[in-house]
């Protein structure tokens, strides 16, 4: 069903946990559906020094949280905004069909994230 | 490494005694039962005997057991034939929320097709309560379906009291006892129902054979139409080697019943009590004591089916889940849906289903990598109680 590289993603999570007092926080999906991904930003001179996932979901929704950490760590906040959806799921090789609705919530919640640090910086 | 299967509701390894009976008809007693030469004839004793060996186990007249193409095909039959048969009489039919889809489906086309449906709800268990069909019944309804036991959690429902509430009023009473037959005593004349649906591949016989119990004198209609197989009430050229195949399966059931259901019971009690005992935030979905022997089914708060499942998986052990990614659709399972439980915890549903071949062994392995699957997926997600701080 899964790619060997999703699999990798799923059983071995690069990224996963929190961060102290985050520059910028995200969080997409809702309980119902099944998938809730949340992602915590450090952001140090307009990169992402450091980025952390939790997420409560099918395989495709955590290799693809993995994923999405793994292609954005040390990039410039505009490099991590072009990382869409679909590049997420064309890194890990492609997913099933009826999986693409779940690698849409891995750039979502990093964009959120990318948000809400720029609305902190803001104030 | 070692590999468990627990999915035995989903289908189970064919009984090597069902395999040596079946080979003869997939080679050289290949006739076609309608033939009137020797091949044809032996062909069609086989049939006969099969017909016999499966009255037996559900204590009917072979005259009324028709052999299917399995147990969706008997429900379809079932719920098309009388509904066809009886529009004259009345345009509504009882059913539950916690059926088989091939129930459920067959319903909602019925629907479009004029009739009305009323879908009975269940209580926390899943178990139907008597008096909502009591009330549900009207002077139109015509036919009443209720499982027997429910694929998902294992409720066993009270099929003879429900049967007898329909009765009193007329109303013919089908039951879906796929998950049934083979794991508890079934008598359908005791039960007073008028239709039964089994399968061949939950009793250990092969897949693509099924039979729909026909009490004498129900007023149905069969669903396919053609040639005079089955008394006409199952077009078609028979099935030869399954149905020999779900004959023996039978006679296995019936002859090794009392063993199974105490083994089954035990298996199952110790894998429940065991993961009540070793993981949090864990809840038993389905009746403590009303269920199928070989059925736990649990919810796992934080995590999701699926993950479970992949991570089983790579153990070796095949489970399932009412879990949206592993029903093909956004929501979860309608059963766990039914019971109350909320969606986010209905997601992180796993079932666990014991069969013959199962030893304690099993169970224990199940119980020694379970809690770390648990665990390891909890520290991932973001619902978890005090907000998982530990990285992995």
């Amino acid at each position: 069903m899964y790619n060997e590289k999703v699999m990798d993603h799923f059983l071995h999570p690069r990224n996963v946990g929190e961060i102290e007092n985050p520059d910028g926080v995200g969080q997409v999906g809702n309980p119902v559906c099944g998938d809730i991904m949340k992602i915590f930003l450090r952001i140090k001179d307009g990169r992402i020094e450091d980025i952390k996932f939790k997420t409560f979901g099918c395989g495709a929704a955590i290799a693809t949280s993995s994923m999405v950490t793994e292609l954005v760590k040390g990039k410039s906040l505009e490099e991590a905004m072009a990382v869409s959806n679909k590049v997420v799921a064309e890194a890990l090789g492609g997913l099933p069909p009826q999986k693409l609705h779940c690698s849409n919530l891995a750039a979502d919640a990093l964009h959120a994230a990318i948000e809400d640090y720029k609305k902190k910086k803001a104030n | 490494m070692r590999r468990v299967y627990l999915d035995h509701a989903a289908t189970t390894p064919v009984h090597p005694e069902v395999l040596e009976e079946m080979l003869p008809y997939l080679k050289e007693e290949f006739g076609n039962p309608s033939s009137i030469y020797s091949w044809g004839r032996e062909a069609k004793a086989a049939v006969e005997k099969a017909r016999t060996r499966l009255a037996n186990l559900l204590g009917a007249d072979p005259a009324e057991i028709v052999f299917t193409s399995g147990g969706t095909e008997a429900d379809n039959f079932a719920l098309r034939g009388v509904a066809a048969a009886n529009r004259q009489r009345g345009n509504h039919i009882i059913t539950t929320k916690i059926e088989h889809h091939a129930i459920l489906h067959t319903a909602e086309q019925l629907e479009k097709e004029g009739f009305r449906v009323t879908y009975l709800p269940v209580d926390k268990y899943g178990l139907v309560r008597p008096e909502d069909l009591e009330e549900a019944l009207t002077p139109d309804t015509i036919l009443v379906s209720i499982m027997f036991a429910n694929n998902e959690i294992g409720t066993i429902e009270p099929i003879a009291e429900l049967a007898r509430i329909a009765k009193s009023k007329g109303v013919i009473f089908h039951t879906d006892a796929v998950q049934a037959v083979g794991n508890v005593p079934i008598n359908v004349k005791e039960l007073g129902v008028d239709l039964l649906s089994l399968s061949g591949h939950k009793i250990y016989g092969p897949k693509g054979v099924g039979a729909l119990y026909i009490r004498r004198g129900t007023r149905i209609e069969p669903l396919l139409l053609g040639g005079a197989q089955e008394r006409k009430w199952r077009a078609g050229t028979e099935n030869v080697p399954g149905i020999v195949g779900l004959g023996k399966a039978a006679e296995l059931a019936a002859r090794e019943l009392p063993q199974r259901i105490k083994h089954l019971t035990e298996l199952r009690d110790l894998l429940i009590e065991g993961i009540l005992e070793k993981i949090d935030y864990v809840r038993l979905n389905g009746h403590r004591t009303q269920r199928l022997p070989g059925n736990a089914n649990f919810c796992f708060e934080f995590v999701e089916g699926e993950s479970l499942l992949l991570n089983l998986d790579l153990a070796g052990i095949a489970a399932s889940s009412g879990s949206a990614c592993t029903s093909g659709s956004l929501e979860p399972s309608h059963v766990l849906t039914a019971l109350g439980i909320p969606p986010e915890i209905a997601h992180g549903s796993l079932r666990l289903t014991l069969g013959r071949n199962n030893t304690r062994e099993d169970v224990e392995y199940v119980l020694s990598v379970l809690p770390d699957i648990v665990a390891k997926l909890r520290a991932m997600s973001p619902l978890t109680p005090g907000g998982g701080k530990e990285n992995v």
